[in-house]
């Protein structure tokens, strides 16, 4: 069976910079693939590549179809949330306003309020300060809106751009406690990028190490997390 | 002091065309950094197309309705058209851009109906009407409601519904707005529309008082730029509430300052400007910027 | 090496122009050079600083009224009024700027372009020192030391001498380390002042020698059209400013020169195309310019000529190749570093 993201030859450039030069991952249906490699490696770019945010060669396909050279608006419409880094929320919106626009890319626009109902159960925080600008929430409370408002898309994949970055560590076990059961009740894969590998690798079925702009090792997570040599010379522990 | 009241409600009337006007400005520069400097034009251009319609014999709602949607799609059309190319290119080139555009439509418009001014009819009676003890204009009355009710329902739209809320989010953050599925390209497109929309409406409004011809925006470009910039050229309210004060402050120094004849009409306006920027760049209800090291 | 023979081969150019063209091109062409000055003041400011002003006519207009009141009024020689108008605009531009440091981009403009609104009306206001709506008539001087030259002729060798001069300093100006400095001012400010640049210092300054640049070029307009009126100088010339450096290309010297050539003839050529609606032609040239080249001319040459050195199948072959990226190991398994 096809994956439901492939990546195959991947290259992106920023200007007349090269950042990735041929990438091949894949996603599996209903599984989560973790992307990890060093400040620089090129693993925020290539979840932008994905998204069409940047100029990209190779192929990207999505449940089948190539979704290479689209437009970002287009791509998420087929189902992709990517939560990006450093957040992305509308700080001058509410927290409502800011899930209400989560569900907008959407195929079917009705029963929001299910949808509300379950991303608040999620993420009781944000019922209590859904009146509130979202750029007057904490660090981890606006990580939690990013990921509930792709959670709003009711998305097929569920791209993370280093969702551990600058929280505390309690609040990342959180997150990624909720991912890993959106993962298994709802069926939404996940492509997650991340530096902290431990907990990226705890996580994930499958992973990919990227070193400047190409990939060195792949792997299930679990070997690439048991195997000493690798863990210490790519992953730092 | 029953003149005092007859400036104000007079000031009033066209302090809600400057903020009108300075509200298309702002809509526009909040979601593209670029100003907009054929605003006043194309409002001009559009009381032109009510005029016709008026002249060939149509309804003086019909007409006014029938213009307003010409002028949303016109809008619409000049961003996709006419803007379209350059929104990548560095913001003085969008700027000289707009600047073509007002030549166009200045030139193309006296082309059209020359440069003769022609009296443009207001929908409301011309007998005075009386507010207690103060006799105020039917015109002033009507043109100040006529604004707030389509001032109201933009914020309505923008406030409550989906639509409104995408092109705010559009305006804010174009990435993130894209990273939730909204089309930005055309959330500025329809932001054109309404701006277009709404210069519209200041136009038909002020065109019974000023007279018709293709220079007619000029001065209230002019006076809307020191609305938007007393206002705040970041808040769309302020945008509206700046020429309100705008509209009565001219109207009250022209009647009590002896020496500000109409030859130095504008001067209110150029010192308003220049008092705001000393003292308040970012206007009375604008947020300042934040510079990003 | 190309380039180095350009610049002579066009000056001996445009010094042989007096005696092919006819009085009127000649006026022209001079105005063209008046105009380049004008630009090329207003580009140090908006181009390599990043201060936008909508206001530059009122620089040119106190340029060409010192000139013309000193000249109508007091008989001062021609010659001199310019350096007078020069430094008067000099001192008002950097007085003009040490306020205009509060504003930026948008406000800048704002405020200036209220400048530009007050100049035609201040203009007739003192009356009795602009001679009002009526405005300042003068006589163009003679060649001087008796060169047997018309006064159109010797007005044209004036100003090229002039804007071959002024350029020459502006192009040392802004290759040193103050050019740099004003540059680095306009990217990224903040970085410039902890660097040590002292911005409120360099901001005014600019200010001043592009005022003065301005005011120069309008004191040779005085001269060269023999006649100054409040109401050529409003904010549509400003406006005309901006055009002809944006379409000349910002932060560049060239870009002057091609800018004024535009704002000079596009107009005029518009008109020959359309009598009933030249502006409507002029505006979609606009347009189209902006399509085209959104870079300015200057912008677009340069950028061309960078594409085309750097273009492994078209530049030019120099030393060493450009480097290549090694091979990548493929699926190294742990492998140490």
């Amino acid at each position: 069976m096809p994956a439901l993201l492939e990546v195959q030859r991947l290259e992106a450039q920023y200007r007349w910079t090269k950042v990735l030069h041929g990438v091949d991952f894949a996603v599996e249906e209903g599984g989560i693939t973790t992307i990890l490699g060093a400040n620089g490696a090129g693993k925020t770019t290539t979840l932008r590549a994905v998204c069409g945010m940047i100029k990209t060669a190779g192929e990207v396909r999505f449940a089948g179809r190539r979704i290479d050279g689209r437009a970002t608006e287009d791509i998420v419409r087929l189902g992709i949330a990517h939560v990006p880094e450093g957040r992305g929320t509308f700080v001058n919106l509410t927290v409502e306003e800011n899930l209400r626009l989560g569900a907008y890319g959407r195929r079917e626009r009705g029963a929001l309020a299910a949808d509300f109902g379950r991303v608040y159960e999620y993420f009781p925080v944000l019922r209590e300060r859904r009146g509130q600008l979202a750029g007057t929430l904490s660090g981890g409370e606006q990580q939690m809106l990013a990921v509930a408002r792709a959670l709003m898309l009711r998305p097929r994949l569920l791209l993370l751009d280093e969702p551990s970055l600058g929280l505390a560590p309690l609040v990342v076990r959180e997150i990624f406690r909720i991912v890993r059961t959106i993962n298994r009740d709802d069926g939404v894969s996940v492509l997650l990028v991340e530096q902290n590998a431990a907990i990226a690798l705890a996580l994930a079925d499958h992973a990919y190490l990227l070193e400047t702009g190409r990939v060195v090792i792949s792997g299930a997570a679990a070997e690439l997390g048991r195997d000493e040599s690798i863990r210490r010379s790519y992953l730092g522990y | 002091m029953d003149i005092f009241f007859q400036q104000v409600v007079s000031g009033l009337a066209t302090g809600g065309i400057y903020g009108s006007l300075a509200l298309a400005l702002v809509m526009i520069y909040q979601a593209t950094d670029v100003v907009n400097y054929a605003q006043g034009n194309m409002a001009m251009f559009s009381t032109y197309i009510a005029w016709s319609m008026l002249d060939a014999g149509w309804p003086y709602w019909l007409a006014f309705f029938a213009t307003l949607a010409i002028a949303f799609v016109g809008g619409v059309a000049i961003e996709r058209i006419v803007i379209r190319p350059v929104e990548n290119a560095p913001i003085l080139s969008i700027v000289i851009v707009s600047i073509g555009l007002l030549v166009i439509l200045s030139s193309v418009a006296g082309w059209i109906y020359t440069y003769t001014q022609k009296p443009f009819p207001s929908p409301f009676p011309n007998r005075p009407v009386k507010l207690g003890n103060v006799i105020v204009g039917a015109h002033d009355i009507g043109a100040i409601t006529v604004t707030l009710i389509v001032l109201l329902l933009l914020y309505l739209f923008f406030r409550y519904t989906t639509l409104g809320l995408a092109m705010r989010a559009a305006a804010q953050n174009p990435v993130s707005s894209r990273l939730v599925g909204i089309r930005v390209g055309w959330m500025l497109a329809l932001g054109w529309g309404l701006a277009a929309l709404v210069g519209a409406v200041a136009g038909i409004m002020v065109a019974p008082v000023v007279f018709l011809d293709p220079n007619m925006m000029g001065g209230i470009l002019i006076y809307a730029f020191a609305s938007a910039t007393l206002g705040g050229f970041t808040s769309p309210g302020g945008a509206v509430v700046g020429g309100l004060i705008v509209g009565v402050t001219e109207n009250l120094v022209g009647t009590y300052v002896r020496f500000i004849g109409t030859e130095l009409k504008l001067t209110v306006a150029l010192a308003i400007i220049l008092i705001v920027l000393m003292v308040k760049p970012s206007g009375l209800f604008g947020r300042g910027t934040v510079h990003r090291v | 090496m190309n380039r180095r023979l350009a610049l002579p081969a066009l000056i001996v150019l445009a010094a042989a122009l007096p005696f092919v063209l006819s009085n009127f091109r000649l006026f022209q062409f001079t105005l063209v050079f008046v105009n380049a000055i004008a630009l090329l003041g207003l580009n140090v400011l908006t181009g390599y600083n990043g201060q936008i002003s909508l206001g530059h006519a009122a620089f040119y207009a106190l340029g060409a009224y010192t000139s013309a009141i000193m000249i109508d009024k007091w008989s001062v020689p021609y010659a001199l009024t310019i350096p007078v108008a020069g430094l008067l605009c000099l001192v008002a531009g950097f007085l003009f700027g040490i306020p205009a440091l509060r504003l930026e981009g948008l406000y800048l403009a704002l405020a200036t372009f209220a400048l530009s609104l007050a100049v035609p009306q201040i203009l007739k206001y003192f009356e009795h020192w602009t001679g009002g709506s009526q405005g300042i008539v003068l006589s163009k001087p003679d060649a001087p030391f008796g060169l047997p030259l018309t006064p159109d002729q010797w007005l044209y060798f004036m100003t090229l001498g002039i804007l071959l001069l002024l350029f020459w300093l502006a192009a040392n100006l802004l290759a040193g380390r103050t050019g740099r400095a004003i540059v680095a001012i306009r990217d990224h400010p903040t970085a410039a002042q902890a660097m040590g640049i002292d911005t409120a210092l360099y901001k005014s300054l600019t200010f001043g020698v592009s005022a003065a640049y301005t005011g120069v070029a309008g004191a040779l307009s005085a001269l060269v059209i023999a006649f100054v009126a409040p109401d050529a100088f409003d904010v549509f010339l400003s406006i005309t400013f901006l055009v002809g450096i944006v379409v000349g290309g910002l932060a560049s010297i060239s870009g002057a020169i091609f800018g004024a050539l535009f704002i000079q003839f596009v107009p005029i050529w518009a008109q020959d195309i359309s009598k009933a609606a030249p502006w409507a032609i002029y505006g979609g040239v606009l347009i189209l310019f902006m399509y085209v080249m959104p870079l300015g001319i200057a912008g677009t040459l340069r950028l061309a000529w960078a594409r085309y050195r750097i273009s492994p199948k078209w530049g030019p072959r120099h030393g060493p190749q450009t480097p290549q990226r090694s091979a990548a190991p493929r699926q190294s398994r742990g492998a140490p570093r």
